[in-house]
């Protein structure tokens, strides 16, 4: 290197950037790879369709199957008393969710108190959490549905909505509380020392520091186990209430067509995708607006 | 390939984020057993260059030529460029969850292919010259964070790179562990290694630079050996970085 280079002056004497010919060559390259993953990509899904449709219209029992699970005409017929029983999964899951959201929420707190003072709080949280995550959903339910109306209390409801989303609650918080525990714990320690050197107390420090971020880290498990629950909001027709699977069950026992049972599944998953597409969204959102990119 | 040409060399690269250039018309030759020195104001394309050296961003234009290959050239195994350079980064970003040893030997056991025990034998041999036998294994948490830097430089030079990119290895750190950090570069440089480093720290810039560039909105404005920038610079922006600097009795 002999003597030092000084550059032409970056505002004048300069001409504006044009694309060089290596560049327009990779973009077109890139193009092509994509282009051709997308014909890949369109040729496959297209084979595998082509694959299944030969082999499950070409199956011997296939006429009488499909007569009795894909019938248009239970189809059409099932579709209003089954839309009409959504709306009872809908209002569950409207008012069970964020319930349970909350009550998970301070059933994690507690678990993460520190001090002797709290250690029945704490206690008591463990305990919930062990007991009501083992036991299992459906004995659940059959003991609040039944039981809890065999004790005859006053003022007490014996409507078996209520204490099928009762029991739903109870069960699925103990969940929920074990997804935000694991969030809060995955924050890193030095976290909670940068905000308890700024003075907060404990419990700023997980409301505006800890929580924050443990909640962003868990959303997707928070989203699978509200799928979960929108299912499991079916389970309230062993106490007598009719939703979705309970009125497509009932057109099954008068025909003995399944159609009614697939158009309620499907109701199911139209219902969770886009619950699942929303917080991806949401998530994806709140790490655009962080995170550093680059593109590994 | 000939001995005097470059390991790494930059050809007219430009980055954009959006509508912001970063670095617009870099070009740059970082010869064998050099050390290029990147400095200029925060914000000027210091890291951005290694980033793209690196293949961390793709780069708008130009090329990026690691001994002699583009590595920009889309159809190339990014993966195995990589293996090629050794990153330190200003936040060490050690992993929390492994201890000193298999922070270091990851990379030589899952990508190198090393067995275990000469990997750990390779690892505990440069943390030994480090000072930091002793702390094979512990865990990054628990070190300082000049100790957690040298780690780091271990972790990017035990697969032998052909060019380590230092990326403001020292901005973390205080005065007194920036020494220790700045003597293994030192070392480095006695060893022969080819290094890109961006650094805020000039008095060892001026030290141990062969080659210094000073960089301003993503362009190279002056380029020269240590004695000619930092001596006698031609650029008046050159002129008033280094006069900010030594006001601030950073020179």
């Amino acid at each position: 290197m002999s003597g030092a280079e000084v550059s032409a002056d970056p505002v004048m004497g300069r001409a504006p950037y044009q694309p060089s010919e290596r560049r327009l060559a990779r973009e077109a390259y890139r193009r092509s790879r994509t282009r051709r993953s997308a014909l890949i990509a369109a040729a496959s899904t297209l084979a595998v369709a082509t694959v299944l449709f030969i082999v499950v219209t070409g199956s011997p029992g296939w006429p009488v199957t499909q007569k009795t699970f894909l019938s248009p005409h239970y189809a059409r017929a099932a579709l209003s008393p089954v839309l009409h029983g959504f709306v009872l999964n809908l209002e569950l899951l409207a008012v069970c969710g964020p319930t349970i959201l909350v009550l998970g929420l301070v059933i994690a707190a507690a678990r993460t108190l520190r001090g002797p003072v709290f250690l029945p709080v704490r206690l008591l949280a463990t305990a919930y959490v062990d007991f009501f995550r083992g036991f299992p959903l459906i004995i659940l339910l059959l003991l609040i549905v039944f039981g809890v109306p065999a004790l005859q209390l006053q003022g007490v409801t014996n409507d078996p909505i209520i204490l099928g989303g009762t029991a739903l609650v109870i069960n699925y918080s103990a969940y929920v509380a074990e997804v935000y525990r694991a969030g809060i714990e995955s924050v890193h320690p030095s976290q909670r020392a940068a905000a308890r050197s700024l003075g907060l107390t404990y419990t700023q420090t997980m409301r505006f520091v800890v929580l924050p971020q443990a909640i962003r880290r868990v959303v997707p498990a928070l989203v699978n186990d509200m799928a979960s629950l929108q299912k499991d909001t079916g389970l309230v027709y062993i106490g007598g209430a009719i939703d979705a699977v309970a009125a497509a069950h009932i057109m099954v026992a008068g025909s003995f067509n399944y159609t009614p049972l697939v158009v309620a599944g499907l109701g199911f998953v139209i219902l969770t995708i886009p619950m699942t597409r929303y917080a991806d969204w949401l998530t994806r959102r709140m790490d655009r607006r962080r995170a550093q990119g680059g593109i590994v | 390939m000939t001995a005097t040409d470059p390991v790494l060399r930059f050809e007219s690269v430009r980055k954009a984020f959006g509508e912001q250039v970063v670095l617009d018309d870099v070009s740059l030759e970082v010869p064998e057993h050099s050390v290029t020195v990147l400095i200029g104001a925060s914000g000027s394309g210091k890291s951005t260059l290694l980033r793209c050296a690196n293949l961390l961003e793709e780069i708008d234009d130009g090329a990026i030529w690691l001994d002699g290959e583009d590595v920009t050239d889309p159809r190339v195994d990014a993966d195995a460029v990589r293996r090629r350079i050794g990153v330190v980064f200003q936040a060490y970003n050690l992993f929390p969850h492994l201890n000193v040893l298999d922070n270091i030997t990851l990379g030589p056991r899952r990508v190198h292919g090393v067995r275990r025990a000469e990997a750990e034998r390779r690892a505990t041999e440069l943390l030994d010259r480090l000072g930091l036998a002793a702390k094979a294994r512990e865990y990054p948490d628990r070190l300082s964070g000049g100790q957690q830097q040298r780690v780091a430089l271990v972790r990017a030079i035990v697969s032998e790179p052909r060019v380590l990119l230092l990326d403001e290895i020292t901005a973390a750190l205080d005065p007194e562990l920036v020494t220790e950090v700045l003597s293994v570069v030192r070392d480095l440089k006695e060893q022969g290694r080819t290094m890109v480093l961006a650094t805020h720290e000039m008095a060892f810039a001026r030290d141990v630079a062969d080659q210094v560039c000073f960089l301003a909105d993503g362009v190279i404005l002056e380029r020269g050996t240590s004695a000619q920038v930092f001596g006698d610079p031609q650029h008046e922006r050159t002129r008033r970085f280094l006069s900010r600097l030594s006001d601030a009795g950073r020179l």
